[in-house]
């Protein structure tokens, strides 16, 4: 469990980490938390040459109200994420999927870019920034660009994150009142990752559902919108048989993956019945 | 107020029964003590263990060159470099005469037998100079088909695991109780019968998963070597590495430091504990191998593994007429220690609570090219129990009878004990049906029932069932003449000695080697007793040969049942030189001194007492002694049971099934043990927590899954579950006492008994939640997949998926990269 040698630096501003990923060499990996890329290296899986080390960036972390936005740092802990009032008050979608990420000693260093940025299909959290319509701040040597969750995501531990670039910051949209959200999680034991989860996002208006937003976690290589669902709840009246029908169609256009967990014929299962019950309690009922 | 001093003549507080927290403990949990991997010595060498990525293969080349260059790498060795003196891990346990043992090397010679087989080390400065230069050797395997599954290995014309032999069967071992005179004919009593019941059941593969990953440090001195290691077994060790590697027995000493955990997966003598001790002969230098998880997970032997065709017999009304049980255990690729052992252990208590009137019992022992199998908590008996227990459920349902209400009608009353099974064994004592209306009562059975019958009403899409597990066990290994009979290597005695001090302190030396149960603290309370001194003032020596040179160890739930009795014994050798000496001092009679409390007094003479400490220190002193006698009253006894004991209990269990996803989540879990006399309330009920975890963890959560390459794909604990607490109900838990006959404390064993006991009423409970629903049987682990698949598809729940649910899971560890095939999908390559 001793990782391969590399360089390593720890940069203090965003520019000088930008300089440090440009100068570390052919392949380097950016640290954030440490608790995806730390074991990789351990078990020798990956080896870069130059690790840039962001735990000292200040400005990259907190959390920060931006007219109808709130603006995540991306080296804000997931335990600063679970006692932050904007994203309490405006995403608590955000608080209760981040409560259910491993365990507290992982929460503690696990960072919320870090876990974006890794893009791990069956992470909780892009699923999450896909069914807000979270929009990613990319900085590179060049300048800063904004990517929408639904381009960030490209493939099984791929982002639109080019080299030499990094994740800055997330802008959710600020979503109160009338919105009702749930991430419902199915796992074995408490610290695993999720076999199947969705997090669904729900307008309601006067009985009704106005629009839903839903994500799937790992039900194919990367995050997914259960669109056929989406579309099955746009202004229906709020019932338990309107849910469920509509969430039949979870698992329409997913092609999850078949491990030790479930085939993928049981995750598609699973989809349905955990959108039915992630839109019930996101729409009051 | 007044001045007068505490009455000197006060009884002490009893300490057995007390619970007393542990005085081992504060420095066991930071950490901060001699775990063998904190050892630094000078000039301390490192090792690295090279590993095959493949299941079966000749290797055709080692290239160990560029590894020799690399920065801070001392020395490489392969197979080539020890194959003359390495011999083979020894077996201790041949348990048929014909036993085929393909040996074991160290490390690989020719071939390679299972992922994670040693085929070269490396010694390195430091560690990391070590683990840097594994990438470097150079292996070129010629790859052979791998042998994986047992019930295709005993088949006609298939591939051999080992070229060499004739058969993937090592040996087949019978019992039969109407050829042993212990019980009537099998065939006859199965073709009388009413009712015959039979089922396959599968005991997963699972791995011992201790907290301190193994370690061993070797020092060279002259012609002498002290090894310490992260065992449970220093004596037994010394003497098999002798036998091993030729280094005469009393130029060895070996040590076992503070050690975290084993749960039979440190009873062993490991390739790497003779590869540290060769190593460390041919360098002439100290050396240090420690390993990862992933090594450990992948190369530390597994446990259970057996597939067990059961049949059962009775008649229509419920009474029992036979038990028939054909197992396949799989030994994986080479014999250690016990291997063949842990099935045949079993064999004796597949009957269970019940008056069989007929019983039968064939294990093949069968090699597979995985990783051997050995020693995991229970061993042997929790196979057992699970195949009698939930063949007992069959049963009950196949008659139409309450599951409860067949046990009852055969289990061993009360009265009947000491009670012979048709296995031969003599259970000691017990009361199976006090323990099981207080465990009922626990659970809250009624309203359980009830509950269930609501949500069967009412079409409830979480289901409620109630399983239960009556069982014994046997712990206290062993009758030394018992082993014998079963061709065992060693005896089952236990050593002890006191040595009582010029100032009063008592220094305890057991050959019951600890490595978590907290026999410091329980020594302690029994010394405390016998000798009537304070508990504080009792310190407890153990786990290195020099200075406790006779014991047999840790392991079977022995160390009370057997070591604790031989410290009693010494103590009663103490009490009776010091009552000589103490005679002597006070010129009276021995016959007339009373002994309490520490003190020897003469009776009816008030105010004359003398301490048993004060004795020490006129032993110290020897000035005055009696005349004739050695100026010592320390005490040494070696204690040999005459028969094993047999903890019981009930355990129920209430499971919630949710019938949409699959999952199960026990809602309530009760449970009443018997084992014995308890001399330490905290530490039953927490060996009892921790074998419930464990138990359950078979049932619901862990499994060893190989690939169909055999690639180890649960190669982290990512994807070998062991629950936390997180994951685990409350315990309610009670117990009843019958005083063990067979040893002085009247102790039973409670290592195991949990772990045993839970399997078999977690499964069944999940069952009585879905049986309605069409269900017989689901496969352990009850994975959520396994369970929907049953519920919706019908069959047992099936096979798993075999690749790693992560990227960095499976067989690919920091040694080796997993070889993937298209059949092996491997994880990582979605």
């Amino acid at each position: 469990m001793i990782p391969a040698p590399f360089a390593y630096a720890r940069p203090t501003t965003v520019d000088e980490a930008l300089e440090a990923v440009a100068s570390g060499g052919e392949d380097v990996k950016i640290l954030a938390g440490g608790q995806s890329l730390i074991p990789v290296m351990r078990l020798r899986l990956a080896a870069p040459e130059t690790v840039v080390d962001l735990t000292r960036v200040a400005e990259l972390r907190g959390v920060r109200e931006e007219e109808d936005a709130i603006v995540i740092g991306a080296m804000t802990t997931h335990s600063d994420v679970l006692s932050d009032p904007l994203i309490a008050r405006y995403a608590p979608l955000i608080a209760e999927a981040t409560g259910t990420v491993a365990d507290r000693q992982v929460r503690h260093r696990g960072t919320f870019g870090g876990a974006l940025a890794h893009a791990d299909p069956a992470g909780d959290l892009p699923a999450v920034a896909l069914a807000l319509d979270a929009e990613f701040v990319i900085a590179g040597l060049q300048g800063r660009r904004t990517v929408p969750a639904t381009e960030f995501f490209v493939d099984y531990l791929t982002t639109a994150l080019e080299e030499g670039e990094l994740l800055v910051e997330v802008r959710v949209p600020k979503l109160g009142g009338t919105w009702g959200m749930r991430y419902e999680k199915f796992n074995r034991v408490a610290q695993a990752w999720s076999i199947v989860a969705v997090a669904a996002v729900v307008r309601r208006e006067e009985g009704r559902i106005a629009e839903a937003r839903i994500g799937l976690t790992n039900m194919g290589p990367t995050p997914l919108r259960a669109h056929a669902v989406e579309a099955a709840l746009v202004d229906v009246e709020a019932t338990g048989e309107a849910v469920a029908a509509a969430a039949e169609h979870a698992a329409e256009g997913t092609s999850p993956s078949s491990d030790l967990n479930a085939q993928a014929d049981y995750r598609q299962h699973l989809a349905t019945v955990l959108t039915r019950r992630a839109v019930t309690v996101a729409a009051g009922l | 107020m007044t001045l007068a001093e505490e009455p000197t003549t006060a009884t002490p507080e009893k300490e057995i029964g007390k619970a007393r927290r542990r005085k081992e403990d504060a420095r066991l949990i930071t950490g901060r003590t001699t775990w063998t991997d904190n050892m630094v010595l000078p000039g301390m060498l490192h090792l690295a263990v090279v590993r095959s990525p493949v299941a079966h293969a000749k290797i055709t080349n080692v290239d160990l060159s560029a590894a020799r260059e690399a920065p801070g790498v001392v020395a490489v060795f392969s197979g080539q470099d020890f194959k003359e003196e390495q011999g083979s891990i020894p077996c201790a346990w041949p348990v048929t005469p014909d036993m085929v043992n393909p040996g074991h090397p160290s490390v690989a010679v020719d071939e390679v037998n299972h992922v994670g087989e040693a085929v070269a080390v490396i010694v390195g400065r430091t560690k990391s100079a070590a683990q840097d230069a594994v990438e470097l050797v150079d292996v070129d395997y010629d790859l052979l088909p791998p042998v994986l599954d047992m019930e295709q290995a005993v088949a006609q014309g298939t591939g051999l695991c080992h070229d060499h032999l004739e058969s993937n069967e090592s040996f087949t071992f019978v019992f039969d109780a109407g050829d042993a005179g212990t019980g009537v004919d099998t065939e006859q009593a199965f073709a009388d019968a009413d009712v015959v019941v039979s089922r396959r059941f599968v005991q997963q593969r699972l791995i011992p998963a201790f907290m301190e990953p193994r370690s061993v440090v070797v020092q060279p001195q002259g012609d002498n070597y002290t090894l310490w290691s992260s065992t449970q077994v220093p004596h037994i060790l010394r003497v098999m590495l002798a036998m091993v590697t030729g280094v005469p027995e009393h130029k060895l000493r070996v040590v076992a430091p503070d050690v975290g955990g084993g749960f039979g997966g440190k009873l062993q003598v490991t390739p790497e504990e003779v590869l540290s001790l060769l190593v460390a002969r041919r360098l002439g230098k100290p050396v240090k191998w420690t390993e990862t998880r992933s090594e450990s997970l992948m190369s530390a032997h597994h446990g259970r593994d057996q597939i067990q065709y059961i049949d059962i017999a009775a008649d229509r009304e419920g009474n029992v007429k036979g038990l028939r049980c054909r197992i396949l255990a799989d030994m994986g690729a080479y014999l250690r220690l016990v291997t063949p052992g842990v099935p045949v252990l079993g064999a004796f208590m597949f009957t269970g609570i019940y008056k069989f009137p007929a019983y039968r019992f064939e294990c093949r022992g069968i090699f597979t090219n995985k990783v051997p199998t050995d020693a995991y908590r229970g061993a042997g008996r929790p196979e057992a129990t699970f195949a009698v227990e939930r063949i007992m459920d069959e049963l009950a349902v196949e008659l139409g009878m309450d599951p409860l209400e067949l046990r009852r009608k055969n289990w061993i009353n009360a009265e009947e004990f000491p009670f012979t099974t048709v296995a031969g064994l003599e259970y000691d004592s017990g009361d199976y049906e006090t323990a099981t209306r207080q465990a009922l009562e626990l659970i809250g059975y009624a309203e359980l029932r009830e509950e269930q019958r609501r949500r069967r009403e009412s079409g409830d899409p979480v289901q409620l069932g109630i399983g239960f597990s009556t069982f014994t066990e046997m712990c206290g290994l062993a009758p030394s003449r018992v082993l014998g009979s079963l061709s065992y290597g060693a005896g089952g005695w236990e050593n002890a000695s006191i040595r009582m001090l010029p100032t009063g302190k008592v220094e305890v030396v057991t050959g019951s080697t600890p490595h978590g149960q907290g026999h410091e603290t329980a020594w302690s309370q029994l010394v405390a007793d016998s000798l009537g001194v304070p508990f504080e003032d009792v310190e407890v020596l153990h786990g290195d040969t020099s200075v406790s040179p006779r014991g047999l160890d840790t392991y079977g739930s022995r160390s009370l049942v057997v070591g604790g009795a031989a410290v009693m014994k010494a103590a009663d050798k103490v009490v009776a030189k010091a009552r000589r000496v103490a005679a002597h001092m006070l010129e009276a009679d021995e016959d007339d001194l009373e002994f309490s409390g520490g003190t020897f007094s003469v009776r009816g003479t008030p105010g004359t007492g003398l301490s048993i400490q004060e004795i020490a220190l006129a032993t110290f002193a020897a000035h005055n002694f009696p005349e004739g006698m050695e100026p010592s009253i320390d005490a040494e006894a070696t204690f040999d049971p005459v028969n094993f004991s047999f903890p019981h209990g009930t355990h129920i269990c209430a499971m919630e099934v949710d019938t949409e996803t699959g999952m199960v989540k026990i809602r309530k879990y009760a449970s009443v043990d018997d084992v014995g006399v308890v001399v330490n309330p905290l530490i039953v009920e927490g060996q009892v927590h921790g074998g419930l975890a464990q138990g359950i963890a078979q049932a619901l959560y862990e499994e060893a899954v190989y690939d169909a390459d055999g690639n180890l794909t649960t190669g982290t604990f990512v994807d070998y579950l062991v629950p936390s607490a997180a994951d685990l109900p409350h315990f309610d838990t009670g117990n009843t006492v019958h005083a063990a006959p067979g040893n002085p404390i009247g102790a039973k064993g409670v290592g195991e008994a949990g772990c045993i006991a839970s399997t078999p009423a977690v499964v069944n409970a999940a069952l009585d939640a879905v049986r309605h629903l069409g269900v017989s049987d689901i496969l352990m682990p009850l994975t959520p997949e396994r369970v929907w698949r049953a519920i919706h598809q019908g069959g047992d729940g099936g096979g798993r998926a075999t690749a790693g649910t992560v990227a960095w899971g499976g067989a690919s560890t920091e040694t080796t990269t997993g070889v993937s095939t298209d059949e092996s999908s491997l994880g990582g390559d979605r």
